[in-house]
């Protein structure tokens, strides 16, 4: 393939006019013929079969699930319903995120390498260290099972209902906001803080005074982002009995009805939407 | 006891901080009415009871399976895994292109770029629709034309990330210097071309690096989406889960936390290397 191009490359003289020809055609085949073998096991593995979405039986079920799509259900009580779940879903999120704070801000301050008295000077001391990375592991095992997890074994221990769903926020959550925002304090300018504990100030006051209002605004609108993203999952945690509008939305696609299903999910992307836009707003005013 | 400072009378100063002031306030009032709507069993959680089902329910845990036979259905539910994060994604980068053309607002690209106009805002509503709508919710509304199955699941992934990578190429489209587009214009070579040629070498590091990024998150996404039948781990989790077959249940939640934190090491590790 390589011998071929240097040779066509090597023919063309710089008076001819530009080839009508793609000049590199015999490469982009190759990669994409390379492209297609590597696919091939994905195809395989995920039972990957377009033309099932196709065939009789399953185009019926789903034309007329979506044919029950119009119109969709506004009735009171059924509103009433979906306003309360709603509410419910905001309300699981923002208590979960509530949670992850008191378990976040400790575990960052126990875990941040930016307020080690020892680190004053030179590397940090031993013990020290271990004790900061034991923190780190943990919040990174509280981050790294899902929410869906969590959640699935609340369920288990709690019952159905949103204290499921709040614990398992507020643990993810916690982890994430954990390791962010000791992320955060460790990359500003350390001058302030540093300079306050070699002073003799304690490590509170270095923090309350040096690192806080240096990295307030960022911490902040991390904070706003990451409860607009519990506000999605905190209807994805319905699904598996948490309550609010994914428990809901659940219960209708059980029940094949698609007018209950079409406007949960409108009155869902218009949550999000605004979730978003409140976000958007409330950050670009912290700057 | 010192006196309070006095407040300053500078206008400016003065209205931030009331913002601030109602922002805490209102953040307040929806902590307090969000734990006092809900009817958090807290009782029931930390009542010795649930300490005890607890335990009970973590003791279960141990020993986890680790017959060789199920070892060997976790690897598949593994690769599984991998390949619906994997194969979502790349779908989704073609689709998430496809429909960045439209959504990106560059007018002064000929004459058919009028029609490419109009469809700039309904384009923009539709990826905003699909990203709206999470992969899980995605995968519960498939399984209903898809089947149960990984099917299912690469469908949802796919379409969800289209939605985000729509968002984030059309961005990507719309900040690439207009340069090299201008002069292939000038020459008269026509819109395909001119995209191909000129508009895609440009953004293609940028549109690489947010697919990978979308991967990562994919990966972890998948995991969990066979809660609802859609397949990967999270179909073994929940089908060993609702048959109380603790053991099964923690080998499978092992493997889905090795995988997640192998993840986040290999990023991490790949960005280090990277920015170094």
């Amino acid at each position: 393939m390589i011998a071929q191009t240097s040779h066509i490359s090597h023919t063309v003289r710089p008076a001819r006019p530009a080839p009508e020809r793609d000049p590199a055609w015999i490469g982009r085949l190759f990669w994409l013929t390379a492209a297609m073998v590597i696919m091939w096991p994905l195809l395989v593995a995920t039972e990957f079969k377009p033309w099932i979405l196709f065939d009789a039986q399953s185009r019926k079920s789903t034309l007329r699930f979506l044919g029950d799509f119009f119109p969709p259900v506004v009735n009171l009580e059924f509103m009433t319903m979906v306003a309360k779940e709603t509410w419910r879903t905001v309300a699981v999120a923002t208590a979960g995120m509530a949670l992850a704070l008191v378990l976040a801000i400790p575990l960052t301050l126990l875990s941040t390498r930016a307020l080690s008295v020892s680190a004053l000077t030179g590397r940090m001391a031993t013990m020290p260290f271990v004790f900061r990375q034991a923190i780190r592991f943990l919040l990174i095992m509280l981050r790294s099972v899902p929410e869906l997890v969590w959640a699935l074994i609340f369920v288990r221990v709690v019952g159905l209902g949103p204290t499921a769903g709040v614990l398992a926020i507020a643990l993810t959550y916690g982890g994430m906001l954990g390791k962010v925002y000791g992320e955060i304090l460790e990359s500003g300018d350390a001058h302030a803080s540093t300079t306050l504990m070699r002073s003799g100030a304690s490590r509170m006051q270095a923090f309350f005074y040096g690192l806080l209002p240096q990295n307030a605004a960022e911490i902040t609108s991390y904070t706003v982002y990451r409860w607009e993203c519990a506000i999605r999952s905190s209807v994805v945690l319905g699904f598996v009995g948490a309550g609010g509008l994914g428990q809901q939305l659940d219960n209708s696609m059980k029940m094949f009805n698609g007018g209950e299903v079409a406007t949960i999910l409108i009155v869902f992307i218009l949550l999000v939407a605004l979730a978003d836009r409140v976000s958007y707003v409330l950050r670009r005013e912290i700057g | 006891m010192n006196t309070p400072p006095s407040i300053p009378s500078s206008q400016p100063f003065f209205s931030a901080r009331c913002r601030a002031c109602w922002f805490v306030a209102g953040l307040v009032a929806l902590i307090a009415l969000s734990f006092w709507s809900l009817d958090l069993a807290w009782s029931s959680f930390f009542s010795m009871d649930a300490v005890a089902s607890m335990g009970r329910f973590v003791g279960e845990f141990f020993p986890p399976d680790l017959s060789s036979a199920f070892l060997l259905k976790v690897w598949k539910g593994t690769v599984e895994t991998l390949a619906m994060s994997l194969l979502g994604t790349i779908i989704a980068a073609f689709i998430g292109i496809l429909l960045a053309l439209p959504a990106s607002s560059i007018r002064q690209a000929g004459q058919a770029s009028s029609f490419v106009y109009v469809m700039r805002l309904p384009t923009r509503a539709f990826l905003n629709v699909l990203r709206a709508i999470p992969e899980l919710v995605w995968a519960a509304l498939l399984l209903i034309s898809a089947g149960l199955g990984p099917f299912a699941g690469t469908l949802a992934l796919a379409l969800h990330t289209s939605g985000v990578l729509g968002r984030l190429f059309a961005e990507a489209i719309e900040n690439a210097p207009p340069g090299p587009a201008a002069a292939l214009q000038a020459q008269g070579v026509s819109n395909t071309r001119i995209f191909f040629y000129a508009t895609l070498p440009q953004v293609l590091p940028q549109l690489m690096s947010y697919t990978l990024y979308r991967w990562e998150n994919n990966i972890r996404a998948a995991a969990v989406l066979g809660v609802v039948g859609a397949g990967g781990l999270g179909q073994l989790l929940s089908f060993h889960m609702g048959l109380f077959q603790m053991s099964k249940t923690a080998t499978v939640l092992t493997a889905m936390i090795l995988l997640v934190a192998l993840v986040d090491l290999t990023s991490y590790a790949t960005r280090r290397i990277l920015s170094r």
